[in-house]
């Protein structure tokens, strides 16, 4: 079985130096979120609920601008915007 | 690129924007497109079906020439298949009516596509600008004249054609919708494969550059609203599955394990055997259809395709109604020119001109599907496994006697939990008094046939 990680390492990435997603309200993940919904549903595994820090990692830089971010938070604490022109993911085939 | 004007900007070089921005060159209409992606196609992912009659509408026999679309294969053959979790039933239409020219459909390669319906476009005097994403819209007394991109730049026109896709900023920013909800959109993730020509050939039983489709239901989607679909193209297999958000949402199914197991099933495993994957890929589908479409123009505004959930899911159909729509709203743009107004008033005939066409009738026709397969569960959980069940009893020989087996069946299927609560869901009042009323109202239409001829 192939890992999302070994499937995201067919695709080709322009990361931008700054990250086109943010959660605005950590607490919210911590205190009010019990299923994580976002950790499940991203395909590309961006959100990543880290135990030792108590809150989620966004690994940005995997984004594969699905844009699934924008309804998968069931307290809309994902705010995901398109990456700046002709940063992020570019498909070879689509 | 600061403060130039513009009769139109168009945002997206997807099959929407880039149909616009043709109809709109041909006219001699001063308008640029918009495209965030390094190249145009790079954002983009289809399963990918192209039907030929849309774009032929636009780029006359794009198939020959000296010029022709990137195509991968004419298809032949349509394959549904459910599935349970070791079984398969298939039904299939394959013709060679298909064969002849026009095709009624390709395969593509949606990034190869995309690129050289740009450089088409361009090469008609279109303007596509790469690289640049559109952050917000200009508004001026309540009037869209612009947009901003992520660098600052502004720029005007009379009138923006938002064709910018399924996570359209345009028509938030416009404020015609809010956020999707997860019912209204399905996320689907795809893997391209590589294998030789010849054993794709061999393997799918096609001649020379024939195609075949499959979509699949039943156990691969674990429950949820979706399928899955394996199209063959040159020298490659698009494999992809999608479900609706909220379902990924509900169960916790991971998008890229739902993918992995399909790849597993007894049944698609041969068919994939020996391939390389060379592109894991994921995009929303807007699936909310007629239901879900926002209002379709606003002073010195318009919205087509994915941008405004048109996609027809039952049919697989999307580009092809993005191109449409591409079309019909540089139309409406060409005259609102002419008569030198871009108000919601003049744009209007847009809306008009989608319900001539195609377009509104397909939406409306499928836009309670959805919700009623989701209102029967069971359709979705039971009954593959039931129907599959019937289906290995009914081929399969085991001594008992042909009547002996049917009534076997037969007892089983009805006896069934998920049948009952099918059949009882189906014999309401409501539903009773619909088929009586369809019954007399077929009848009095028939007599009244018969009496014209
Ligand atoms: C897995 C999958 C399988 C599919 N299979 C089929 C099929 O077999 N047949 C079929 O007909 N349809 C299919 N569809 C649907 C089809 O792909 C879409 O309906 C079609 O692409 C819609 O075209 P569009 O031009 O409206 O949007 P898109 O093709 O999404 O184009 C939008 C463009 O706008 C750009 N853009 C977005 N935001 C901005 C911004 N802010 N600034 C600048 N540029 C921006 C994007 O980069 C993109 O190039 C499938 C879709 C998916 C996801
Ligand atoms: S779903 Fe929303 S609230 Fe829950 S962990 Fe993810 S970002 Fe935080």
């Amino acid at each position: 079985m192939a890992s999302v990680e070994e499937k995201l390492g067919t695709l080709n990435f322009k990361n931008d130096h700054q990250s086109h997603i943010a959660i605005p309200d950590p607490k919210i993940c911590l205190t009010q979120c019990k299923d994580k919904p976002c950790t499940k549903v991203c395909p590309a595994k961006v959100y990543d609920w880290v135990e030792s820090q108590k809150k989620i990692v966004i690994g940005y830089e995997n984004c594969i601008e699905c844009g699934a971010a924008r309804m998968i938070c069931p307290f809309n604490n994902i705010k995901w915007e398109p990456p700046r022109g002709g940063f992020g993911v570019s498909y070879k085939y689509g | 690129m600061a403060e130039e004007k513009f009769d139109a900007i168009i945002v997206g070089a997807g099959p929407a924007g880039v149909s616009a921005a043709i109809v709109l060159a041909k006219a001699g209409i001063n308008a640029v497109v918009l495209e965030r992606g390094e190249y145009p196609g790079a954002k983009n992912v289809q399963g990918g079906i192209l039907y030929t009659k849309m774009l032929d509408e636009i780029i006359p026999e794009f198939w020959k020439g000296t010029d022709p679309a990137p195509l991968e294969r004419y298809i032949t053959e349509q394959k549904i298949m459910l599935l349970s979790k070791d079984s398969a039933i298939h039904i299939g239409y394959k013709s060679d009516k298909w064969k002849g020219e026009p095709h009624n459909c390709y395969s593509i390669v949606r990034v190869h596509f995309d690129r050289w319906y740009a450089k088409k476009a361009e090469s008609l005097g279109a303007q596509i600008y790469t690289g640049v994403t559109v952050r917000s819209l200009i508004k001026q007394n309540g009037k869209i004249c612009g947009v901003k991109t992520s660098e600052g730049d502004e720029l005007l026109a009379d009138v923006v054609i938002a064709c910018d896709g399924v996570n359209s900023i345009l028509a938030q920013s416009a404020g015609l919708i809010d956020e999707w909800r997860p019912e209204e959109v399905a996320l689907a993730v795809k893997e391209t494969l590589e294998l030789e020509k010849e054993k794709i050939e061999e393997r799918f039983c096609l001649d020379g550059n024939e195609g075949t489709t499959f979509e699949m239901f039943g156990k691969i989607t674990e429950g949820m609203l979706g399928y899955g679909f394996l199209y063959t193209n040159k020298e490659t297999l698009s494999l992809g599955v999608g479900c609706k958000v909220s379902h990924f949402q509900k169960t916790g199914i991971t998008p890229y394990d739902l993918l992995e197991n399909m790849k597993q099933h007894p049944i698609l495993k041969p068919l994939i055997r020996g391939t390389k994957t060379v592109e894991y890929s994921g995009h929303l589908i807007p699936e909310g259809g007629y239901n879900s479409m926002p209002p379709l123009y606003a002073d010195g505004f318009l919205v087509a395709g994915d941008a405004a959930q048109m996609v027809n899911p039952s049919h697989r159909e999307g580009s092809n109604l993005a191109m449409t729509a591409g079309k019909l709203a540089a139309e409406t743009v060409v005259e609102a020119k002419n008569k030198g107004d871009f108000s919601s008033r003049a744009l209007s005939s847009y809306q008009k001109k989608l319900r001539q066409s195609f377009i509104m009738p397909d939406l409306f026709d499928h836009k309670d599907l959805e919700e009623e397969i989701e209102s029967r569960p069971e359709l979705l959980t039971d009954l593959p496994e039931i129907v599959s069940q019937a289906a290995y009893e009914y081929f399969n020989v085991d001594g008992r006697s042909k009547r002996e087996v049917q009534s076997a069946i037969l007892k089983r299927v009805f006896r069934h939990r998920a049948v009952r609560n099918l059949i009882k869901s189906e014999l309401t009042f409501k539903n009773v008094m619909g088929l009586f009323k369809g019954a007399v109202k077929g009848a009095f239409k028939f007599k009244s046939l018969a009496k014209g001829n």
